[in-house]
């Protein structure tokens, strides 16, 4: 290491790395172990419906197809306009911009919350027509394509399980995605980050634009199932 | 340290592309394709996951070495977890 580099040393570089670029090498890299985690997390639900559509096809279609699609395709809409509030929210660290900052992460904790709030209102008419698995779970839908075949009721109600489940889970990713995001504007905005360093700006991004990733595979297979009968 | 930083022109290609292929999905779903609805849908759907990786997580441009094969292993136990079950699952009825 030259004198010149010594000199401008970064006052974000902990004692216990040798530089920069290792320090951020090893908390992105940390970071990427994490979300491997919940990779594999989410897939054992991603199985267990895989295993139970395979299982239950034209059930699983029955259900699905009281879903409202227009809901799901706007919510879909919501979070992938998120993932670019939340790229640009780095792109503007990267470059200094504090104010931009702030605004880009403001900004997707409004589109999280929107997100939030329109699958309350999915979550709501799940009530009301009592498609909530438990005691009062009700189903009457017929096999999309066979309007003389009624589906099971049973098999439906496996679905709407791994709905909730599946759902539910992302959207409890998504609260803490925003609190992460309240709490990354609130020290943004005291000047904690800057382009020298904005590694829990960059980490919290990669946390949101996998939240993002496993809702881009829910929307076809939860909402989509034989949609053209 | 040379960091890549791309242009919000380029992130904003990436999200438009990201909402086509959501219009494209919805689309494809209404026409009858038989055993390829699934197929395409999930085409799309990994095309997106794809893009999202690649540049707004900046997988393509990752300063740490050891981010893509663990990300590869990643994806290797997930196919593990889902081929072995359904390959499973799929024959129990064969006995």
């Amino acid at each position: 290491m030259s004198d010149s580099e010594v000199a401008v040393h970064n006052p974000a570089l902990r004692h216990h790395f040798a530089e920069v670029e290792q320090q951020r090498n090893a908390s992105s890299l940390g970071m990427w172990l994490f979300l491997v985690t919940e990779i594999m997390f989410f897939g054992g639900m991603f199985c267990a419906y895989l295993v139970y559509r395979t299982a239950h096809f034209g059930d699983f279609a029955a259900a699905s197809s009281t879903l409202d699609l227009k809901l799901g395709a706007i919510n879909t809409a919501v979070l992938i306009l998120s993932s670019l509030t939340v790229v640009m929210a780095v792109w503007t660290a990267q470059t200094g911009k504090q104010k931009a900052l702030v605004m880009y992460l403001l900004l997707t904790i409004v589109l999280g919350v929107a997100f939030l709030g329109i699958k309350g209102v999915e979550y709501a008419e799940k009530f009301e027509n009592h498609h909530v698995p438990g005691p009062t779970f009700h189903f009457a839908g017929a096999i999309p394509g066979h309007p003389d075949h009624p589906a099971d009721p049973r098999h439906a109600q496996i679905f709407f399980s791994l709905y909730f489940a599946m759902t539910g889970m992302h959207a409890v990713h998504m609260i803490i995605g925003i609190g992460l995001f309240a709490f990354l504007a609130f020290k943004a905005w005291r000047g904690a980050y800057t382009p020298a360093y904005f590694t829990p700006i960059e980490n919290a991004g990669l946390y949101w634009h996998f939240v993002d990733i496993v809702w881009i595979y829910l929307f076809p297979l939860l909402y989509l199932i034989d949609r053209h009968k | 340290m040379a960091e890549h930083i791309s242009s919000p022109r380029f992130y904003v290609v990436i999200w438009l592309s990201l909402m086509v292929l959501t219009v494209v999905t919805v689309v494809a779903a209404q026409i009858d394709l038989g055993p390829f609805n699934t197929i395409v849908a999930l085409t799309i759907a990994s095309l997106k996951a794809v893009l999202v990786g690649l540049f707004f997580m900046h997988v393509k441009y990752a300063h740490e070495r050891m981010i893509k094969p663990v990300i590869a292993a990643a994806l290797f136990f997930l196919f593990l977890l889902l081929s072995l079950s359904m390959a499973d699952y799929s024959t129990r009825l064969w006995s």
